[in-house]
Formats: structure tokens, sequence, C-alpha cells
């Protein structure tokens, strides 16, 4: 399937597969749990039934998605060293900290808590049950801090110096840990995470919506969902700019790729919206543009002079097609989402935010944005550093492990057919449990045979509204 | 003496000590799976792990994470040598991973996902095994990286630990439920933690037998001074906990089959360990070459040194909160 290419190929196009899954995950998961603490918060103070179903609901749809998260993470940190094991040799001594921190101060609290989380209400009450919901939604934040910082120091390495041995070796972890990209990274992918969740669990209320107005969980999620959004996407608009100008400072190559800048522009650069990348040609055929802006984007000067892509040797160009459209795909769908943003909350100033079936409509057709958005800022932000794993200081081809091509190509075709399949019906589970509405629980049939004795999360679900409502009772 | 990468070693061992015996059990219940004769006593099992798999599993994460964190070298050498084991491995846990969610989210897919945790489960366990076999034998190195092929792993030797981990971990599995459960279930377990137990000290004694033909250096290590004293004290502890996990097993106890299967476990740990002091990969990459520049270890001891005692904290008390007997009558939890 894949005779010819060589292991180096291979491996990137495993790395570039595996990740992605991945990301796709905790770009989710990470926005759920604090959405999951918040309602679980919600809940306790006003004992509003409604925050209650809502938390049962999204948890048992967390829980599916935070599995496949777990499992196709622990692939990614073996990946290091299988297929890139002279990177790993090489920023083993800066970048493996970094990680063990990850897992010491993340993974571990996320695991150790998630069970409590999720079936542990009855036995620790309602109070530890917080603590729990609370510590898991702060393990999936911290371990995005880490895991950020990490490939921000590939893409700006900071306070290292090199040993005899071609090591990168700290210096200062300081600097390491809050290397010049670091931030910016940081603020555009947890808001990432939090659009991509707002999104979703929107989309979920607006089906809800679309088929019963009256539906009260579907109402309250979909406001809540729409506020997140109208307030977080001119946030994310914000920050992706900031990050752009950070980007350009360190690793103007990128940049031009993104912008499509073959030629530099010594009074005033172009901004091109849409065009075709001719690498051969180094030009952008049929290109629309709109003169000086981008000047004006990144320099705040409508006639300050940018370098393109003829001051950089050849052997150091990123790929500029991928970069060029990944980057345009996300820039698109930010304003898209400012845009249901702007609309939800004009509908809601009027008072007409449950009575507008054709923002519904565009709510759920926006549903998958915020995983396309992201998936679009990596590949941006990965392929545009190409072709260097640490930027400007090891090569991608340097970085290889000594493992043979059909090694590499066997173990890609595995991960293929086992992601499609396990991650394939992850997310026929995933789309069946939003597409049930939030208020469909019958007690009397749940507790059927079907299910055997209780024994199913969603099962502990009704006994604890059962627990609840005898509690309020009392 | 006071050396941190070797330091930095015990606590590498330590992890994976932690992950054998917890990721073990729970490993065990899944090869044990498709035993159970109904639909509740698979419930049961399953739900018996279903709170706490997932912390368990970070400690294969913490071993691995680590060796890239302190000993790069060796994570750098021994990923390609371990290539295709590693890779099935952590195919096979995706596999038994999902399968605690998706089996309760439909009865038409179950016996699917039941074939996924079961098979994900005993092939994870079997390739755990043959990695460790594989290390046993020695890793070929040139320079700064593996120099052997691609299915240097695959011997006899690593096949015989293959099946010795699965056997090993389906005891504890065993003695697991033992505890964990009731009635015709647990009676079940019981009567098959016995042949289990024989089988895991037959595969004890064949291994230890073989492991000096590995390498002489093996030989030599358990012979001299001061390991010949090892050499007196491990089997003697063996026998022991053979004696414990017996007699446990005879009287009906709950706990004490578990605690013994675990000390069998400790024991094999510390006579690798023995085995392969000093080195960190065989025959020749020793722990000292192996590690990473000081900086570095300082900086990821001080978190362990605060992290992981808080870790073993919150983690005894998840236990403590799902602690008994899983009765599926009570409902779940
Ligand atoms: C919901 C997701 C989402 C949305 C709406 C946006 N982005 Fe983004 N973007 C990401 C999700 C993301 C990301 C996944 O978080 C990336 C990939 C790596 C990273 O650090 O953030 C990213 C990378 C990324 C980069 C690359 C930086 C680098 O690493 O060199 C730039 C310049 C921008 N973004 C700029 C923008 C702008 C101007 C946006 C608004 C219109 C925008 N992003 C919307
Ligand atoms: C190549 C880089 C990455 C590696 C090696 C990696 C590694 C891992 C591992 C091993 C796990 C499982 C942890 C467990 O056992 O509980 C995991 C889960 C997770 N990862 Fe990654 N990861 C990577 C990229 C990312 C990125 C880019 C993010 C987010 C910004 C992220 C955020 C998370 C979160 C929040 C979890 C918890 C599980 C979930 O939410 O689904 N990871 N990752
Ligand atoms: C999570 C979202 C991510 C996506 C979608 C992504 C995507 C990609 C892609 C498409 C490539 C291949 C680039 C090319 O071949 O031109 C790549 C390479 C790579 N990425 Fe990322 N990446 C992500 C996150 C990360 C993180 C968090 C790290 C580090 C911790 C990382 C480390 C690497 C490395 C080491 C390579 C080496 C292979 C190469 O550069 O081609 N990536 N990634």
């Amino acid at each position: 399937m894949f005779d010819g290419l060589t292991a180096e190929t291979l491996a990137r196009m495993q790395f570039a597969f595996t990740v992605s899954f991945h990301i796709i995950f905790p770009a989710f998961s990470i926005g759920l749990a604090s959405y999951l603490a918040v309602l679980n918060g919600l809940w306790l103070r006003t004992r509003d039934r409604t925050y209650l179903h809502l938390f049962d609901y999204w948890k048992k749809i967390f829980a599916v998605a935070f599995g496949m998260g777990v499992v196709s993470g622990i692939v990614m940190s073996y990946q290091f060293g299988t297929n890139w094991a002279v990177f790993s040799d090489k920023t083993g001594p800066v970048l493996g900290p970094l990680m063990a921190y990850e897992v010491l101060s993340a993974f571990f609290l996320e695991a150790g808590f998630l069970g409590i989380m999720l079936f542990g209400r009855k036995r620790v009450g309602n109070s530890l049950h917080m603590l729990a919901t609370g510590m898991v939604a702060f393990g999936t934040l911290i371990s995005a801090t880490w895991i950020l910082s990490v490939n921000s120091w590939m893409q700006t390495p900071a306070g290292f110096a090199m040993n005899d041995l071609g090591q990168f070796v700290p210096e200062d972890w300081w600097q390491i840990v809050f290397n010049p990209s670091f931030p910016y990274r940081l603020v555009h992918m947890v808001l990432a995470a939090f659009l991509t969740t707002a999104l979703v669990v929107g989309a979920t209320g607006a089906l809800h919506l679309l088929r019963d107005r009256q539906d009260k969980a579907a109402r309250r999620m979909f406001s809540m969902a729409m506020w997140m959004l109208t307030l977080v996407a001119p946030l994310q608009i914000f920050a992706g700019d900031a990050h752009g100008l950070n980007t350009l400072e360190h690793q103007p190559a990128k940049v031009m790729a993104m912008e499509g800048h073959y030629d530099s522009h010594p009074e005033g650069a172009p901004l091109i919206l849409f065009g075709i990348p001719n690498a051969a040609e180094k030009r952008i055929d049929y290109a629309v543009e709109i003169p000086k802006l981008s000047s004006l984007i990144l320099k705040h000067d409508l006639n300050a002079p940018l370098d393109g892509l003829d001051t950089i040797p050849d052997e150091d160009e990123p790929p500029v097609w991928i970069v060029f459209w990944s980057f345009r795909v996300m820039v698109a769908l930010g304003f898209a989402m400012l845009g249901l943003g702007i609309w939800s909350l004009w509908r809601r100033v009027r008072g007409r935010l449950y009575d507008a079936p054709w923002l519904h409509r565009a709510a759920v057709a926006m549903g998958p944005a915020g995983f396309v958005a992201v998936l679009a800022g990596w590949i941006t932000t990965e392929v545009g550093r190409q072709p260097f794993t640490v930027y400007g200081l090891l090569r991608t081809s340097d970085s290889l492990s000594p493992v043979d091509a059909p090694a590499v190509a066997t173990s890609l075709v595995a991960f293929i057919m086992v992601y499609f399949f396990i991650f394939g019906a992850g997310t026929l589970y995933l789309l069946a449990m939003m597409n049930k509405g939030v208020n469909v629980v019958n007690h009397d049939l749940q507790s059927g045979p079907i299910r055997t004795a209780g024994l199913t999360p969603s099962q502990q679900a009704d006994d604890e509204i059962e627990t609840q409502k005898d509690e309020t009772n009392v | 003496m006071f050396e941190l990468s070797f330091i930095w070693a015990g606590i590498i061992a330590f992890a994976v000590l932690v992950y054998v015996i917890l990721d073990g059990f729970d490993l065990g219940v899944g090869i044990l799976f498709p035993f159970a004769r109904s639909e509740r006593d698979r419930a049961t099992m399953m739900n018996s792990i279903a709170p706490i798999w997932d912390g368990n599993e970070t400690w294969l994460v913490l071993g691995g994470g680590g060796l890239f964190a302190v000993f790069p070298l060796a994570y750098a050498i021994v990923m390609p040598a371990l290539y295709m084991p590693i890779i099935l491995m952590l195919l096979a846990l995706i596999f038994r991973g999902v399968a605690f969610e998706y089996r309760w989210r439909g009865e038409r897919w179950k016996h699917i996902w039941d074939h996924a945790f079961f098979g994900g489960s005993i092939v994870a366990a079997f390739t755990q095994g043959i990695a460790l076999g594989a290390l046993v034998q020695g890793i070929e190195v040139e320079g700064r990286a593996y120099s052997g092929a691609w299915w240097d792993w695959l011997t006899m030797f690593s096949l015989l630990t293959g099946a010795a981990v699965v056997v090993g971990y389906a005891l504890l599995g065993a003695c697991w439920l033992n505890m964990k459960t009731i009635g015709d279930l647990q009676v079940q377990m019981r009567g098959y933690a016995k042949p289990l137990a024989a089988a895991t000290l037959g595969f004890i004694g064949l291994a230890s037998l073989l492991t000096p033909f590995q390498d002489v250096e093996y030989f030599h290590r358990w012979f001299d001074m001061p390991g010949v004293l090892f050499s007196v004290i491990v089997p003697a502890a063996l026998l022991a906990c053979a004696w414990a996990l017996f007699t446990g097993l005879r009287d009906a106890k709950d706990v004490q089959p578990f605690l013994a299967a675990l000390g069998l476990f400790v024991l094999c740990f510390v006579g690798i360990g023995i085995s392969f002091y000093p080195n960190i990969v065989p025959p020749n990459l020793t722990i000292a070459e192996a590690a990473a520049p000081d900086s570095s270890l300082w900086f990821a001891l001080v978190g362990t040194v605060v992290l992981v005692p808080l870790i073993l904290i919150y983690t005894a008390y998840a236990y403590w909160v799902f602690r008994g007997k899983v009765d599926p009558d009570e409902g779940y939890h």
C-alpha cells in the first residue's frame, strides 16, 4: 500500500495521523470537563433539577470521549521513541521532564478522580463529588499547559545549550517552560477547546429545540453554549492575531507560507484572500488580494516592507500549499463562529433565542466546526515548522529512528485500520447519545432487564436522580 | 554511592512495578472475561475494575514518559528495538480501553466489544511479556542507536516470557475477583486460581533456569557476592508467598491470595532487577551512561518527590471509595 515511500515519510504520516486523531478528543474533553464542573456547581447551588439532568447527560458523553482521548494519547507518548528515536535522544533532557510533569501533575489527577466523578456520587456525597469533578477539569487544563509548553519549545526553543553528544541540555528551566510562543499557544488552544465544546453543546441543544421548542434542558444548554460562543469567539480572533504576530517574530518563514508571500514586498504587502499556490513557479496563481492589508495586519503600517520566501533558502522552506490553505480554513471558521455568536446575541436581545429555527439549523451545521478549526490550526503550526522538528536546529530528516520502512508501513496500516474502526464506532456512539434528548429517560423502563441490574453509568445516573428526589422530599 | 541516576533508576523501576501489579490484575480480569458464565458475571467482572483501570494504566505512561525524561538514550534504543511488540501492545490497549464504555452503548455490538476486551487484554499481556524477554536477551547497540533488525525480539525465550506474563496476569485477575465478588463467580475464580498459580510458579522456575543462558553475566550477578545473598532470599520468599497463596485459596480467604500473588510479582521483579543491575538495557548500556544531564534529573526529581506521594494518597483514596465486594444487586457503586 505504501511502496516506495521512505521510512521518514511513513513515520511523518504516522505521526500526523495519530496526533490528529488524538487532538480531536482533548479539544472536546478539555472544554467538556469544565462545562461539567460548572453544571454540577450550578446544580448544587440552585438545586434546579435541569442542571443535574444536563450533568448526567454530558457525563456519559464525556466518559466515551475521554476514554478515546486516553487510549490515543498513550500511543503518542510511545511514538516519540518508536519512530523518532534520534529526536528523543537529543531532546529528551529538555522535553522529557516536561512530559513527566504532565503525567505526574495532570494524567494521574484526571485518572484518579475520574472514577469518583463518574460512579462515585452516592459513595462520597455531593461535596467530595464536586471536588472530584473539579479535579478532572483542572487536570485537563494542566495537561494542556505542559504539552503545549513542549510543543512550543519545539517551535521556539529557548533556555538550552548543546552538549558534545549533540543533545539539547537544559540551562534555564524557566525559559524552557515559558518559551516565547508558549503563552500565545496556550491561550489560543484552551480557547479553541472551549469553542469546540460550545459548538457541540450548542448543536445538540439546537437539534432538540428544532424537535421541541419547549424542551427545557435543550433550552438551557443552547443558551449556555451561545453565551460561550458570543464571548469567546472574539477573544479567540484577538488571541489568534497576537499569536500570528509572535510567529512573525520567531518563525518568519511560517508566516510567509501562511500568507502566500513568495516575493518580498518592500513597500506594503497585499493580503492574499484566496489563490492557488504554485510551488514550481513560486507564485500564487489566480490570487484575490487586497493591497497593503497584510502589512497593516502584521506591522500595523500600510507601507511597512515584508520579506517573502525569496529570502529563505529553498531547503528551509515549509510546504506552502498546505499551510496556506489550512490557515485560511481556520480563520474562515473563526469568523463563522463569531457570526453565529453575534446572530444568537441578536435573537437573545430580542427575546427569541428559542424561537429561531434558522439559527438552530445554523448551530447544528456548525457543530463540527471547532474540530475542523483545531485540526487546521495544528496543521498550520506543524507543517509550517517544517523541515525542522526543533525549529532551525534539528531537521525532521535527522530525527528519525533506525527502523525499516516496511516496519513503519505495517504499523501505519494497522493504525489506520484500528483508528477508523475504533474511533469511528466511538463517534457513532457519541452522535447517538447526543441525538437522544435529555429528558427522555423513562425510569420504569430503565430498571428493566435490558440493563443488568443497575450496572451501567447511565443506569446509575437514574438512581442518582431518584436519590436526589428522595432528598428533596425529606 | 549517592548517584542521582541510580535514584532515578529506582523510581522508574518503582513505576514499572506498580504498573505491572495494578494493570496486571485488571488485564487479568480481561483475560478471564470469556470464562464468565452469564451476562451478569461479565458485568460484575468489568465493573470491579471500571473505576480504577485508567489510573492503573497511567503508571505505564509514567514508565514510558519517565524513561524519556531521565534516560532518553535508553528510551531511544529500546523503543525501536521493540518496535512491533510495543505497537501491538498500544493497539491492544486501545481495544481493551474503549470496551469499558462501548460495551454499554448498545446490545447489538456488545459481543464485539466483549471480544475486544478479552483480545486487547491478552495481547497486551503477551506483548509485555515478549518485551521483557527481549530485554533480558539483550539489545544490540551501536553508537547511540539500536543496531539490530526488526524481528530480533522474536525468540523462543521471549515467547516463553510472553506466555508467562499472560498466565501470571490471569492469576492476579482471578485473585482480584476472588476478593471482589461473591457467590458462584467467586467460587469459579478461586477454582481457576489454583492451576494458574501452579502454572505461574512453573513459568517462574523455567524462566529462572533459562535466564543465565541468555547471558553469563546474569549467572555471575546471582552467584557472586553480594548477589548470592539474594539468591537465597528471593527463592525462599517466593516459596513463602506460594504457600500463603495456596493456603489462602484452600481456606477460601478473600484478601490473602491476592496479596500473596502480588508478592510473587514483586519478587520476580526484584529478581529481574538483580539480573540487570547496573545495566538499564542489557547487555551493555549502563544506568549512568543512559542518564540525562544532572539538571534534568534534578528538575524532574523535585516534582516527583512531591507528586508521587500525593498520587499514591489519592489513588489509595479512590480504591478505598470503591472498596468491598461488587454487588450487582445493590446497584452499581
Ligand atoms: C476553535 C479553534 C480555532 C479558531 C476558531 C482559530 N484558531 Fe488559530 N489555531 C487553533 C485553533 C483555532 C489551534 C488548534 O489552537 C492552533 C494550532 C496550534 C496552536 O497553537 O493553536 C492554532 C494556530 C494558529 C496560528 C499558528 C501559530 C503558530 O503556531 O505559529 C495562528 C497564526 C492562528 N492560529 C491565528 C488564528 C486567527 C487569526 C484566528 C481567527 C480568525 C484563529 N486562529 C481562529
Ligand atoms: C504529541 C503530543 C502528545 C502526547 C505525547 C500526548 C500524550 C497523552 C497521553 C499519554 C494521554 C493519556 C493520559 C492518561 O492515561 O490519562 C493523553 C491524554 C490527554 N491529552 Fe494528550 N498528548 C499529546 C498532545 C496533546 C495536546 C496537543 C493536548 C491539548 C492541548 C493534549 C491534551 C490531553 C488531555 C486533556 C488528555 C486527557 C484525556 C482526554 O482529555 O481525552 N494532548 N495525552
Ligand atoms: C495535536 C495536534 C497536532 C497536529 C494536528 C499535528 C500535526 C502534525 C503534522 C501534520 C505533522 C507532519 C508535518 C509534515 O509532514 O509536514 C506533524 C509533525 C510533528 N509534530 Fe505535530 N501536530 C500536533 C501536535 C503536536 C504536538 C503537541 C507535538 C509535540 C509535543 C508535535 C510534534 C510533532 C513532531 C515531533 C513531528 C515530527 C514529524 C514531522 O515534523 O514531520 N505535534 N504534526
